[in-house]
């Protein structure tokens, strides 16, 4: 790989089995910065391996991961961390800590990870306008997802969508550069689901932060690819006409028993006829 | 055959690389202060209690049946010696470790094992932080630290217990029973009890630990982790104390 090459993740010819059971099949795809991938697929296709993969939770047995240009595959776990520190992640079910209150749970990679420890506390050092509190941040994140009045709640008190955003709050408070969503939808009535993924959508249009979501709803990558979030009437709106860079930056991935089926931009999404990818296509009714 | 031998290989060498880099981390950042003081306050004072009215009893009972046998001889004088030997030597450090073995090691395994069960500890890995430096490491130094100090309160309420029996049944007093107590105690016999309460601190906590961390299965899985930890612990704290006293026996006791 060259050093001009500005992938922010990659995977080359990765292949994963269980036992018998194949998890991911040799995959390949490349990510770049400010790009949204969606990446759809039926439960057991992979989806949740390939989020794991990609920072280095489990390994693969063949082929080449990289995150942030740098090869992860062969990677000591130890050195994994601070490089883990730059990405954000929300676990399918919320993955909170129930010992911890919301506050602690959203200041946990704050208050305990190596690099970012370090980075807090020179900027409460005294380095001016950047200087702020880890309590300044954790406040900051929840008001970003509307839930700073839940501070001193456990997890088991919030409701499922609740908790969900707590996730999003926790995945987003170190400002990473990418963020994997993995399923952000599951179980969530639709009204609930849309506030999710709108939430998502003003993270990745604030920061412009490159998002990668695994899910089975059509309309959550609907949304992703063709709305945006308008920071000046705070609202998620549909994305301009033709040109739009909204459109052309998000991919759609479509997973099979560990297999990449189909990559590609929406209208070519909608366009396949490929009976297993055109099933995600009417589960949504777009 | 060789399929049958796997899987415990499989587990010693995970409960070995499990063991060397929680110790690898107590030299190497970052440390978590925090967690390391919650668990000696959990373990530590929350044990205080039982493992005084355990070492109070078993003091009690041994000068009790030490009472009877010197009797037999007439040496009832004695009873604070070998109430103060097999307390220091044996007693104290193993009954405190097992009651701390119940006590904790099935509360770390069953924390540990709902965390890993809910994919907690996977979500610490995911936000850069290592569960082994996180949860393993502060336990592992708590229960080091703790356990040695339990066994010495335990051990001096034991030897308080032999007295109440020595001066209400034997009719001792102050000075005879402490006396012999003192006097029967070597720094030998002091140095090897405060040893294998080490040991066994280091067993309960990398136990508890190990089975945690794989627990797999859900609900039933944590159930099954905690009792695997607590008898695996016990049996380990047994086997060790006998290798113990038999090299401590060998190499430090000129006969």
């Amino acid at each position: 790989m060259t050093p001009t090459d500005s992938n922010i993740l990659r995977f080359e010819d990765v292949s994963l089995h269980f036992d018998t059971t194949v998890a991911l099949d040799h995959v390949s795809f490349e990510m770049h910065p400010g790009q949204t991938f969606v990446v759809f697929g039926s439960a057991g296709s992979g989806k949740t391996m390939l989020l794991k993969v990609a920072v280095g939770l489990v390994r693969p047995d063949s082929g080449r991961v990289s995150l942030f240009g740098q090869e992860i595959t062969q990677l000591r776990e130890q050195d994994l961390f601070d490089l883990r520190a730059r990405v954000g992640i929300l676990f399918q079910e919320g993955g909170l800590f129930d010992s911890l209150t919301v506050a602690e749970n959203v200041a946990y990679p704050l208050v305990n990870q190596h690099a970012l420890r370090h980075a807090v506390a020179a900027g409460s050092a005294g380095n001016g306008a950047a200087a702020r509190s880890v309590e300044d941040r954790v406040r900051e994140s929840l008001r970003f997802v509307e839930l700073d009045q839940t501070l001193d709640k456990f997890p088991d008190e919030l409701s499922g969508g609740m908790r969900r955003r707590v996730g999003i709050a926790r995945a987003v408070v170190s400002e990473p550069a990418l963020v994997l969503y993995d399923s952000p939808t599951a179980g969530l009535d639709p009204i609930t689901a849309n506030t999710i993924v709108a939430l998502i959508l003003k993270e990745r249009d604030l920061r412009n932060t490159a998002t990668l979501m695994v899910t089975h709803r059509y309309q959550d990558g609907h949304l992703m690819a063709n709305f945006r979030y308008n920071p000046n009437s705070g609202q998620i709106e549909r994305a301009g006409g033709g040109g739009d860079v909204s459109q052309v930056s998000t991919k759609f991935l479509v997973m099979n028993g560990g297999r990449l089926v189909f990559e590609g931009s929406e209208p070519e999404l909608q366009a396949s006829q490929d009976s297993y990818v055109r099933k995600f296509l009417r589960v949504g009714g777009a | 055959m060789l399929d049958l031998l796997k899987p415990p290989i499989e587990a010693f060498q995970e409960f070995v690389l499990l063991s060397i880099r929680a110790v690898r981390n107590i030299f190497r950042g970052p440390h978590y202060a925090d967690d390391i003081f919650i668990q000696m306050d959990v373990i530590g004072v929350g044990s205080l209690f039982i493992v005084s009215l355990i070492g109070l009893f078993s003091g009690i009972v041994m000068a009790l049946q030490m009472a009877r046998a010197l009797t037999t001889y007439g040496a009832q004088g004695q009873v604070g010696s070998i109430v103060a030997i097999t307390l220091v030597r044996e007693l104290g450090p193993v009954l405190t470790a097992v009651l701390v073995a119940g006590r904790n090691a099935s509360g770390i395994a069953s924390e540990l094992g709902s965390m890993k069960v809910t994919e907690q500890i996977d979500a610490m890995r995911a936000l850069g932080t290592d569960p082994i430096q996180k949860l393993v490491t502060p336990r592992l130094i708590a229960i080091a630290v703790v356990l040695p100090l339990l066994t010495i309160i335990s051990d001096f309420i034991g030897l308080a217990g032999g007295y109440f029996i020595a001066s209400t049944m034997l009719g001792l007093t102050f000075s005879e029973y402490w006396t012999t107590a003192w006097q029967a105690l070597e720094y030998n016999d002091i140095a090897q009890g405060l040893l294998k309460p080490f040991v066994f601190a280091i067993i309960i906590a990398l136990v508890g630990c190990f089975y945690g961390m794989r627990t797999t299965g859900g609900t039933q899985g944590v159930g099954r982790s905690t009792t695997s930890a607590v008898v695996s612990s016990s049996v380990w704290i047994f086997v060790l104390t006998a290798f113990i006293t038999y090299i401590w026996n060998r190499v430090f006791v000129k006969q």
